[in-house]
C-alpha cells in the first residue's frame, strides 16, 4: 500500500497521522484516506475536490502535475507527501 | 449594554470587555491565524468566528461552553461537467468558497437561521445554526450574478446582509462590485436595486448601472427599514425606499470616500462613516483619524475628532470594522494598524483601547 506523509503544520488544524492505502492514482488514495478522516478533506482539497492553492503534493519525490483530477499514478510502494507550499507564504 | 466587542484580526481574535468604565483586551482566540468576522446570534448567544487559514481554506467555528468547535463551511455546488466560467480577468472561476465576507442571524422567529455571504459571491442559509449550509442557487444562478466584479479583492463578494425586523422573509444583500440585491421571500428570488446611484470608474454606457455600484457597505435602519445607507466606492448614497432609489450626498468634508458605514437603529437619519481621502489615497486626511456623523439625513456632518489621533495617522478603517451597539449609544472604530477605539457618546468623544493590535478586520459588539 502506498503510505501518505500529511506536514505538520496541518496538525494544528486537524490531526492527519501518517496513513497507508491502496490505489491506482493520487485521487484513489486520498479518499481512502479521507473516508476515515473526513475533517481533513477541505483542509487539502477544495469545494470542486481540486487540490487547494497552496497545497503541493509529491509521490515519490516528484510533484504532482494533474492539481484538479489527481490522476497522477501511485504503485503500492510510494510515499505521497501532502506538503504546503512556499507559494502561500 | 453590551459590554463586550470581538475584533477579528490578521493575527486572531480579541476580546475587549469594559471593566470599570474602561475597555482592555481580555482573551484571545485563534492566536497567529487569519480571522475575517465574527457573529454573536443575540437569539441565544452563539457566536461564530470565520477564519482563513490560506493554505487550508477558509473555515467556520462556533462557540461552545468550553470554547469553540469547527462547524461545517459554506460549499460551493460542483461545477457541471464541461461547465466554463471565467472571472474578470479571464481566469477560470474557481467555484469555492474563497472568504467568508458576511455573517448575519435571521429574523426572531427563524431560531438557527444563519446567512453568510462569501467570495466569490456565493451567498448560503443555514437554518441548524451553521452545521449545514444551503447555497442560494436563484442568485449564484442569476444571469445578471456573471457581471459582478471583484472591488474589494480580485473576486466578487457578498459583504452586507440584512434581514428585514419585521419580516424574515424579506433580505438585502450588498456586492462589491455587483449593487444591492433584494429578496422578499427568503431568498428564493431576488431582484436588483440601486437605481440612482453614480459609479465614476465606469465608462458612461454604465456609470448609472446599478449592476456597476462597488457598494463598500450596506446599513438598514431596524426601526425605520425604509431607510438605507451605502458608503460607496465614489461616495455615500441614501434610500427612503427600501434600496429601490438612492440618492447622493456630496460635498461632505473631509472626504465621501470610505468603507464603513453604520446606522442609528432607532433613529434613521443619523449615520456614522470613517472617511478617507480617497480611492487611489486611502488614508485619512491630514494624518487625522476621524468619524463623520450625520443627524439630519446627510444634509450636514460632524466630524469627531475627540480622542482620535489627530496627527500622523494613517489608520484605514475597512468596511465590517466599525460597530455600532443596540442601543445607538457605543461605537468601536478598528483599523489596519492595530488601533482600537470606543466611544461611549455616539462618536463625540474616543478612549483609544490599544494601538498594538494586528491589522484589524472586522469589530463587533458581542
Amino acid at each position: 500500500m502506498a503510505k501518505i506523509v500529511f506536514t505538520t503544520n496541518i496538525q494544528r488544524h486537524v490531526v492527519c497521522p501518517d496513513a497507508e492505502a491502496s490505489g491506482h492514482s493520487v485521487r484513489e488514495v486520498l479518499e481512502k484516506v479521507f473516508a476515515d478522516n473526513p475533517q481533513a478533506r477541505s483542509y487539502v482539497l477544495d469545494d470542486q475536490s481540486a487540490l487547494r492553492k497552496h497545497i503541493t503534493i509529491f509521490v515519490d519525490g516528484k510533484m504532482i502535475g494533474d492539481r484538479t483530477r489527481l490522476s497522477d499514478p501511485v504503485n503500492e510502494t510510494s510515499r505521497i507527501y501532502v506538503f504546503q507550499a512556499l507559494s502561500g507564504g | 449594554m453590551t459590554d463586550t466587542l470581538l475584533i477579528s484580526t490578521r493575527k486572531g481574535l480579541f476580546t475587549v470587555a469594559r471593566k470599570a468604565k474602561r475597555w482592555e483586551i481580555t482573551g484571545g482566540d485563534f492566536l497567529g491565524d487569519n480571522v475575517s468576522l465574527t457573529l454573536t446570534d443575540r437569539r441565544d448567544g452563539r457566536r461564530y468566528a470565520a477564519l482563513d487559514h490560506g493554505h487550508f481554506g477558509v473555515k467556520l467555528h462556533r462557540s461552545t461552553a468550553n470554547g469553540w468547535e469547527e462547524i461545517a463551511t459554506p460549499t460551493y455546488p460542483q461545477k457541471p461537467e464541461g461547465y466554463e466560467e471565467n472571472d474578470m480577468w479571464g481566469r477560470p472561476l474557481n467555484w469555492s468558497t474563497a472568504r467568508i465576507w458576511a455573517l448575519e442571524a435571521g429574523g426572531s422567529d427563524e431560531p438557527g437561521v444563519i446567512w453568510c455571504g462569501t467570495l466569490p459571491g456565493g451567498l448560503f442559509r443555514s437554518s441548524d445554526h451553521g452545521q449545514s449550509w444551503e447555497m442560494m442557487r436563484t442568485l449564484w444562478d442569476h444571469p445578471k450574478r456573471k457581471q459582478w466584479m471583484g472591488g474589494g479583492a480580485d473576486l466578487p463578494g457578498i459583504h452586507s446582509i440584512c434581514v428585514d425586523p419585521g419580516n424574515s422573509k424579506r433580505v438585502w444583500i450588498a456586492v462589491s462590485t455587483g449593487g444591492v440585491w433584494f429578496s422578499e421571500d427568503g431568498g428564493a428570488n431576488w431582484t436588483l436595486r440601486g437605481e440612482g446611484m453614480r459609479a465614476e470608474y465606469a465608462p458612461p454606457e454604465s456609470t448609472h448601472d446599478p449592476i456597476a455600484q462597488d457598494v463598500h457597505r450596506l446599513a438598514q435602519c431596524p426601526a425605520a427599514t425604509h431607510r438605507m445607507w451605502v458608503q460607496h466606492h465614489n461616495g455615500i448614497f441614501v434610500s427612503s425606499d427600501e434600496g429601490k432609489t438612492f440618492s447622493e450626498i456630496s460635498d461632505v468634508e473631509p472626504s465621501t470616500f470610505g468603507f464603513p458605514v453604520v446606522v442609528h437603529p432607532g433613529e434613521p437619519d443619523t449615520a456614522w462613516f470613517v472617511p478617507e481621502i480617497k480611492d487611489e489615497k486611502r488614508i485619512p486626511r491630514d494624518g487625522k483619524l476621524v468619524v463623520s456623523r450625520t443627524r439630519d439625513g446627510g444634509k450636514n456632518f460632524d466630524i469627531l475628532t475627540k480622542g482620535l489621533p489627530q496627527s500622523h495617522a494613517y489608520d484605514v478603517v475597512y468596511r465590517h470594522a466599525l460597530a455600532l451597539c443596540e442601543e445607538g449609544e457605543r461605537l468601536a472604530v478598528g483599523s489596519t494598524t492595530g488601533g482600537l477605539w470606543v466611544s461611549e457618546d455616539q462618536g463625540d468623544s474616543w478612549d483609544c483601547v490599544t494601538h498594538t493590535l494586528p491589522p484589524i478586520y472586522a469589530v463587533r459588539f458581542a
